[in-house]
């Protein structure tokens, strides 16, 4: 047991980290709302700025929240997790890829 | 944190006060990680409801379209729930580790309220395009939607079930171990569901509302 590595979170004093968190999420949700609802850009422009910012939400759920670098020796779920999220781009950006690639054949 | 630790320890295996409550021992950790990989497969199986959803957004067959259906106001209101009850549900997770009991099982009723109040606008929202004819077998566009929300719908309700469980367990023997593991995992699933809950309403909602 000595000889790993640990990497936890000290939970102690007054939350910040969690904070910092709601802070952030809330600030990147407002923006998308606002961009969406109350702007008249492209909508090509406003939909990848909003996706960006989803990301941006997801990375503060994982390294704000879920304690997701923590382990008692390495921690195997950030390389899995990312191999998860290369998947889900190549399922989700290929379909529609390929879906429009079909309709201007089409 | 020590101390809070050595107050509460399980039965079987030596405490580590440097290494949380709920990764004391091989099997926890395992656990942990294996969970990890269930949460990117099920991230995976997300990603092909999103990937029908957005093929099928355009293919309304003369129904209604998401700018018509989509009520601005009712998945404002779910996403703020859901964002704080992420919140709230970290603050359960940082209690636990420093063995406040009684604390972490108030945050975690502040998360389900939260959770119930996201279900309720949810069935509300669909009891209501329902009625006006917008049926999952209406539209290939309805169909994706549907389904794409309603598999997020039921991992919250999941989610709610497991934790009523969870509370019962941690009255009748306290923060151990076991019960710190089981209360863990629980509370990165409910992270995981606001994370795929924020691209939900990007991708379906605000998108929706765009084109």
């Amino acid at each position: 047991m000595e000889a790993k590595e640990h990497k936890f979170h000290r939970e102690e004093g007054f939350p910040w980290k969690h904070i910092l968190g709601l802070f952030l999420s809330l600030l990147l949700t407002a923006i998308a709302f606002w961009l969406a609802l109350a702007t008249h850009q492209p909508p090509a422009l406003v939909i990848t700025i909003i996706v960006i910012l989803g990301v941006g939400q997801l990375l503060v759920q994982l390294y704000m929240f879920m304690h997701f670098t923590e382990s008692d020796d390495r921690a195997w779920q950030v390389p899995a997790l990312y191999f998860g999220l290369f998947i889900v781009f190549c399922v989700v950006g290929g379909s529609i890829w390929i879906m429009t690639f079909k309709s201007i054949v089409a | 944190m020590s101390n809070a630790h050595t107050a509460v320890h399980g039965e079987h295996h030596p405490v580590d006060p440097n290494v949380p409550l709920e990764y004391q021992g091989e099997e926890n950790s395992l656990r942990v990680i294996g969970f990890w990989l269930f949460l990117a497969q099920d991230m995976i199986l997300f990603s092909s409801l999103f990937a029908t959803y957005i093929v099928m957004h355009g293919r309304v067959a003369g129904g209604p379209t998401s700018q018509e259906l989509f009520d601005v106001t009712g998945f404002t209101i779910e996403t703020i729930a859901l964002l704080f009850s992420s919140f709230t549900c970290g603050l359960a997770t940082y209690e636990m580790r420093r063995g406040h009991r009684d604390a972490m099982i108030g945050w975690i009723l502040v998360t389900m309220a939260l959770g119930l109040v996201f279900l309720g606008f949810e069935v509300t929202e669909f009891i209501h395009n329902v009625g006006e004819g917008a049926t999952l077998q209406r539209s290939g566009f309805l169909s994706a939607f549907y389904i794409l929300v309603g598999t997020h719908g039921s991992h919250v309700t999941v989610g709610l079930l497991w934790v009523t469980l969870l509370i019962f367990q941690l009255l009748r023997r306290g923060i151990t171990p076991v019960t710190a593991r089981k209360v863990f995992l629980w509370s990165i699933y409910w992270h995981f569901l606001d994370a795929v809950w924020i691209f939900i309403f990007t991708v379906v909602y605000l998108t929706g509302k765009v084109i």
